[in-house]
C-alpha cells in the first residue's frame, strides 16, 4: 500500500506555482523525510495530502487510494502542522478531551500516560507550556488517534536539541509499536539522516529526488581522478555534480539499477560511496532536471504480495 | 503458486461511521465558553435592570394616566417629568437596543472562524476525523441557536419595559426603532447579525476587520429594511374609508399609512388643478377659507381619498414576514460560510 500517491500534483498561489508536476508514491512503513530549503513547497505538498489545500492541478490520494481530505483519509491520518497549533486558552486536559470528541477513536490512557511521562500537567493551559512541551502535546494528541499515517510539518524547528531527541524517540516508538508510517518535513536534513529511510527532496516547487534512502545511496558514488581527464569521462556518466580542484576532480555520478561497485571505474580513478547529506546538497545545487532519478511510481504501484 | 492481489484498501471496505454530531456540543461549549457565559450574563444583568427600572416606569405611567383633569398643573408636571426623566433613559436604552444585534454579530459571530484562521488553529480543527464541513455546521448552528434564544428572551423583557412609551411618545409598533426590537424581530435580527459575522470572519479571515465589516453590513441591511423594504411586505390594505386613523393626530393604534392618493369621478386619477384649488382653501397656517370640512369639499368635487396602510392588527403577520426572510438570509449566509470552509482551503 502506498500511504501517499500524487500524480502531476500542482498548486498555484496567484501567479506563482508553490509546487508543480509532482508525481510521487510513498510506500507504507517508512519514515519519510520531506526535505528542501525554505519555500520549496513542503508545506504545500503536506497541506494537499491532508486536504487543507485543494490542488490546482493533478491529484493526491492517501492510505491506498483514499482521496486526500475525504472522511476516510481524515480518519486515518494525524497531522501536526507547523508550530504545532493548539488552542492556547485550553488546558492540556481539555485539548485531550477536544481531540477525543473530534475523532472516532482516541486512546485516552495512552495520551494520559504519555503526558504524565513527559511531565506535562493536564491542568496547565496549552499556551503556557514550553515550545517543546507544546510540540510533544500536539504529537501525543496525534498519536493517540492511532493513525496509520502521521504527517509532521517542521516539528523540530522550535525544539532544542534535547527536545528534538525526545520528540523523535516518541515518533520512532510509535513506528515500532503500531507500524504507523511517518512523513516528516524539515529544511535541515542532519537530524533526520539517521532515522529516515525514505527521502523526498523538493526545491523551488519541484520534486528533485524521491526514493528509499538505501537505493539512493547505492546508486550514487563519487569518482575521484585527475582533473585533466574529468571532461573526457564526464560524458560517459550521468554526472550530478562535478567539483574540480587544481589536480583532482570529484564527480558525483549516478548508476541506475546496476550495482555501483561493479560499475565501470576509469583507470586511475577511485570510486567512493556518498553520504545522504552530500547527496541532498548535490541535488539541491544541481541546475537542471535532466539527471534526476524519476519517481518510482510503477515500482510501488504493482500488485504486492500478500502475507501467506 | 503465489497469490497476487491489489493492496488491501480497508478504509473503503469498511463503511466509515462518522463521528456523532452530539460530540460537537461539548467542543462548542468548551471553545466558546466566554461567549456562551458572558452574553447571557450581560443580557441577564441588563434585563434585571430593565425590570427594576420598568417597575418604576409602569408605576409612573399608571399615576399619569389616572391623573384628572389632564390639563391641571399637577398632571402637566407629571407628564413633563415622565417625558424628560423616564423617556430620556428609555430612549437611550432603545438606541442601544437597536445596536445590540450588530454588537452580538461582531463579537460572537465574526470571531468564530476568523480566530481559527488568524491563529492557525484551523490546521488542527480541520484535519480531525470529524470533518471540517460538519465541524462548521455544528458549531455555527449551536452558537446561532444559543445567541438567538438569549436575544429573544431578553427582548421580551425590553418589550414590557418599553410598553408605556408607545402611547406616551407618539410611537406605534410600526415605528422604525420599535418594530425591530419587538415581537420576534429582535431575535431574528440577532441571528442574521451572527450569520453576517460568521460569514465575514470566514471571508476576511481576520478578527478586527471582520468585526468592522459585520457592523457595516448589519447597519446597511437594517437601514435598507427600515427605509425601503418593510413597507413592501405584502400585507398592506387599501381603503377609501377615512376613519382608519393615523392622519393628523397620533394614537398608539394608528395604522402605518404607506401612501395616499386621490381619484376623481369615474375612478380616474383626480386632476391636479382641482386638488390644488381645494388644498388652497385649507392653508397650513391659518383658518380654513370655507365653512365646509376638507372631506365635504372632496365629496362636492366627487373626489375619493385612498389609503394604502398596514393596520396594527397586522403586527404579528408583519413580524413573521420580517423574521421569515431574516431567517432565510441567515441560513443562506451560514450555508455560504460552510461552502467557503469547504472550498477555500489554505
Amino acid at each position: 500500500m502506498n500511504v501517499i500517491e500524487t500524480s502531476g500534483l500542482g498548486k498555484r498561489y496567484g501567479r506563482t506555482w508553490a509546487l508543480r508536476e509532482c508525481t510521487l508514491a510513498v510506500p507504507a512503513g517508512h519514515l519519510t523525510a520531506l526535505v528542501g530549503p525554505n519555500g520549496a513547497g513542503k508545506t504545500t505538498l503536506m497541506n494537499m495530502c491532508v486536504g487543507l489545500a485543494v490542488p490546482t492541478a493533478g491529484t493526491a490520494s492517501v492510505l491506498g487510494g483514499q482521496p486526500a481530505g475525504s472522511p476516510a483519509a481524515l480518519d486515518g491520518i494525524a497531522f501536526v502542522a507547523q508550530d504545532a497549533p493548539l488552542y492556547k486558552n485550553l488546558s492540556a486536559g481539555d485539548m485531550l478531551h477536544l481531540t477525543r470528541n473530534l475523532n472516532r477513536g482516541f486512546d485516552r490512557p495512552y495520551a494520559q500516560a504519555r503526558l504524565a511521562e513527559l511531565g506535562i500537567p493536564l491542568k496547565k493551559k496549552a499556551g503556557k507550556l514550553s515550545g517543546g512541551q507544546q510540540a510533544q502535546l500536539a504529537l501525543t494528541l496525534a498519536l493517540a488517534r492511532r493513525p496509520r499515517l502521521l504527517i509532521l510539518d517542521e516539528p523540530l524547528a522550535m525544539l532544542d536539541p534535547l527536545a528534538r531527541q525526545d520528540f523523535m524517540a516518541t515518533v520512532m516508538t510509535a513506528m515500532a509499536d503500531d507500524g504507523v508510517s511517518v512523513l516528516l518535513s524539515s529544511h535541515a536534513l542532519a537530524e533526520l539522516e539517521r532515522v529516515a529511510d525514505y527521502l523526498i527532496l523538493l526545491s523551488r516547487g519541484q520534486l528533485r529526488v524521491a526514493g528509499e534512502v538505501d537505493d539512493l545511496l547505492a546508486s550514487h558514488r563519487v569518482l575521484t581522478g585527475p582533473a585533466a581527464e574529468s571532461d573526457e569521462y564526464a560524458g560517459q556518466f550521468r554526472v550530478i555534480q562535478a567539483r574540480r580542484a587544481a589536480a583532482q576532480a570529484h564527480l558525483l555520478v549516478r548508476a541506475d539499477g546496476t550495482d555501483p561497485d561493479s560499475g565501470p571505474v576509469p583507470p586511475g580513478w577511485e570510486a567512493h560511496p556518498i553520504s545522504l547529506e552530500e547527496l541532498v546538497m548535490a541535488y539541491l545545487r544541481a541546475p537542471g532536471d535532466a539527471e534526476l532519478p524519476g519517481p518510482s511510481l510503477t515500482q510501488h504501484n504493482e500488485p504486492t504480495e500478500v502475507a501467506r | 503458486m503465489t497469490v497476487l492481489t491489489m493492496p488491501a484498501q480497508p478504509a473503503q471496505d469498511i463503511k466509515l461511521r462518522p463521528v456523532p454530531w452530539r460530540r460537537m456540543a461539548w467542543v462548542t461549549w468548551r471553545q466558546h465558553r466566554p461567549t456562551l457565559i458572558s452574553l447571557p450574563a450581560v443580557l441577564g444583568a441588563v434585563a434585571v435592570f430593565l425590570w427594576i427600572a420598568g417597575l418604576k416606569i409602569h408605576h409612573d405611567y399608571a399615576v399619569l394616566t389616572a391623573c384628572h383633569p389632564f390639563s391641571s398643573n399637577a398632571c402637566q408636571t407629571l407628564n413633563s417629568n415622565f417625558n424628560s426623566t423616564d423617556w430620556t433613559m428609555a430612549n437611550t436604552i432603545n438606541i442601544f437596543m437597536n445596536l445590540t444585534p450588530a454588537l452580538i454579530g461582531a463579537f460572537a459571530g465574526a470571531s468564530v472562524l476568523a480566530r481559527e484562521l488568524e491563529t492557525g488553529t484551523y490546521r488542527y480543527a480541520w484535519t480531525q476525523g470529524f470533518g471540517r464541513e460538519r465541524w462548521t455546521i455544528a458549531k455555527l448552528a449551536l452558537l446561532a441557536v444559543a445567541v438567538t434564544a438569549a436575544a429573544g428572551a431578553f427582548s421580551q423583557v425590553f418589550v414590557w419595559f418599553f410598553q408605556p412609551f408607545l402611547a406616551q411618545e407618539d410611537l406605534t409598533v410600526f415605528s422604525a426603532t420599535v418594530f425591530a426590537t419587538h415581537g420576534i424581530a429582535f431575535a431574528a435580527w440577532t441571528l442574521v447579525a451572527f450569520a453576517i459575522g460568521a460569514f465575514a470572519g470566514m471571508l476576511i479571515r481576520r478578527i478586527v476587520p471582520a468585526m468592522a465589516a459585520t457592523l457595516a453590513a448589519y447597519t446597511g441591511l437594517a437601514l435598507a429594511t427600515w427605509l425601503f423594504l418593510r413597507e413592501h411586505y405584502p400585507l398592506a390594505l387599501v381603503t377609501s374609508n377615512p376613519n382608519i386613523g393615523g392622519i393628523g393626530s397620533f394614537n398608539v393604534n394608528d395604522p402605518w399609512v404607506l401612501s395616499t392618493w386621490y381619484t376623481g369621478p369615474g375612478g380616474k386619477p383626480a386632476s391636479q388643478s382641482t386638488l390644488n384649488q381645494i388644498f388652497a382653501l385649507f392653508p397650513n397656517n391659518g383658518a380654513p377659507r370655507v365653512k365646509e370640512t376638507l372631506a365635504q369639499e372632496f365629496a362636492q368635487h366627487g373626489i375619493t381619498v385612498w389609503f394604502r396602510y398596514i393596520p396594527v392588527s397586522r403586527f404579528w403577520p408583519m413580524q413573521f414576514v420580517e423574521a421569515g426572510w431574516l431567517l432565510a438570509l441567515s441560513v443562506l449566509l451560514i450555508a455560504a460560510t460552510v461552502w467557503l470552509v469547504r472550498r477555500r482551503a489554505a
